[in-house]
């Protein structure tokens, strides 16, 4: 390829490549994230009306709406969902429960210590990783903040 | 003995010919324009077996079983086997042939595994070396997703540059005696990296080392785009064709109406929601051994270039913030 540089051919290629239909993938995302979400507020307005406290209905919603991403993974379904609505499916905690089911399915034929122990985490661990760390950032912040006041 | 042309093409001088040729795909590869020309499609994506790594091995072992009794030769007749896929330490292939108790070469070209398949078995026969040669390829979708991608239910969404590959193997019986297209010359391909980095974009990180091969074969020889019916390439995909014709065009050079793409082929693109086309060994494997053959026995076809295109990346490397080299090699196939 004389006729081209590696730089020229990259630009090329950025110019050429068919782009995300971002509105469509906006709209979308909006319709599955809202739909999820109004799902969970259903499920934690009907703990309050069981007279729940605040506590446990943010507790028992999170328990419903991690089961419901589970079960929705484990009947093949959930990636569809996600297909359609992308961020609005990968966001909400369904789709945190997805990424660990997901692996949990697909490595379960290398066996429950190398396959399933071992992979399930595979997308979610730097999830938990940094999001673990985060807080305890902020716990440490919190702590020190305390302590001036 | 095959006789060096230009820079890299070496033209034959003894026959080399395709025998015959067997393809089995999985079910959406049944679903699109060319099955009827496949010899089987297993609508179990296990095939049977409980592990798609299994399935890939079985459906290559189904399709050189084919391949033997379609050509009527014994596995006795066969001097070697020149076969892989994508799978770590090609172990799709491995255990194909695990009790086929034929001498055994693996080879990664990637994509581009059927054509390496071909230039080394075309120039073993031409060499005098061997008679009879098998040459397959195979990929799973299951199985490279696990490997290259994300778990099968992960709600990913596909770039849209993005390739689906197939599932399905393809085989080819390569003889110095019998009836069928010969192949006269080959043009192995050199590794060419643009510095690609985008693992969903492998059609562009394809397309220069494909665009490469094929100047490298017509300065080699001396021929232009007119002296082939058809200039097929490997799986660069729609966008990878695209950039395919761009290169060629910078260089002078028109594919016109010649050109086509397994990976376009053998799906329906606007149907089959598979984005830019199929990929994976499979794909040109099979598309060359079913379609292609098939359109020579009718007389459709007089000369064509077969140029499978590999992606030579690995997960590791990728993560490793390195860029994608492609290679192409070039097989000359006349009635």
């Amino acid at each position: 390829m004389k006729t081209l540089s590696k730089h020229e051919y990259q630009k090329l290629v950025e110019k050429k490549a068919p782009g995300s239909n971002v509105v469509r993938n906006i709209f979308a995302a909006f319709i599955t994230g809202g739909i999820i979400c109004a799902i969970g507020q259903l499920v934690m307005m009907t703990v309050e009306k069981l007279g729940a406290d605040k506590e446990t209905q943010a507790a028992v919603t999170s328990i419903v709406m991690i089961f419901l991403g589970a079960f929705l993974t484990g009947i093949n379904l959930y990636d569809n969902i996600s297909k359609f609505g992308g961020a609005g499916a990968l966001v909400p905690i369904t789709g945190f429960s997805n990424s660990i089911v997901s692996p949990a399915m697909e490595y379960k034929k290398e066996g429950y210590i190398m396959g399933v122990g071992a992979k399930m985490f595979l997308i979610a661990g730097p999830v938990l990783v940094y999001g673990i760390f985060a807080s305890v950032i902020a716990g440490i912040v919190y702590f020190i903040w305390k302590q001036v006041i | 003995m095959a006789r060096k042309l230009g820079s890299q093409t070496y033209t034959l001088d003894n026959q080399v010919v395709i025998l015959a040729g067997a393809a089995i795909v999985g079910k959406k590869e049944g679903d699109g324009p060319l099955a009827r020309y496949f010899d089987n499609i297993v609508d179990d994506e296990y095939a049977g077996e409980k592990t798609f790594e299994a399935a890939e091995s079985r459906i290559l072992r189904d399709t050189y079983v084919k391949l033997l009794e379609k050509s009527g030769k014994a596995a006795t007749d066969i001097n070697f086997v020149l076969s892989g896929d994508l799978l770590d330490q090609c172990t799709a292939a491995s255990y194909a042939f695990r009790d086929a108790n034929i001498p055994y070469f693996g080879l990664f070209g990637a994509c581009s595994t059927m054509s390496e398949a071909l230039v080394l078995a075309a120039l073993l026969i031409d060499s005098g070396a061997a008679d009879n040669i098998v040459c397959a390829a195979s990929s799973h979708f299951c199985s490279a997703e696990r490997q290259f991608r994300f778990p099968l239910e992960y709600g990913s969404q596909r770039t849209p540059t993005s390739q689906w590959t197939v599932t399905g193997a393809g085989a080819v019986l390569l003889s110095n005696q019998g009836q069928g297209p010969r192949i006269t010359s080959v043009t192995p391909g050199k590794i060419i990296d643009e510095g690609i980095k985008d693992a969903n974009n492998m059609g562009a990180a394809m397309a220069p080392a494909a665009a490469d091969t094929i100047m490298a074969h017509l300065r080699d020889t001396g021929r232009t785009c007119d002296d082939y019916d058809l200039i097929l390439t490997g799986d660069l995909g729609s966008f990878g064709s695209t950039m395919l014709r761009e290169l060629l065009k910078r260089n002078n050079i028109d594919l016109k109406d010649k050109h086509n793409d397994c990976g376009t082929m053998i799906f329906d693109l606007n149907r089959q929601d598979v984005v830019c086309g199929g990929s994976g060994c499979g794909c040109s494997a099979s598309v060359l051994s079913a379609y292609i053959l098939e359109q020579f026995s009718q007389g459709l076809l007089n000369r064509i270039l077969f140029v499978a295109t590999g992606a030579l990346l690995s997960p590791t490397r990728m993560q490793q913030g390195e860029t994608i080299p492609g290679i192409a090699h070039a097989v000359c196939i006349e009635a």
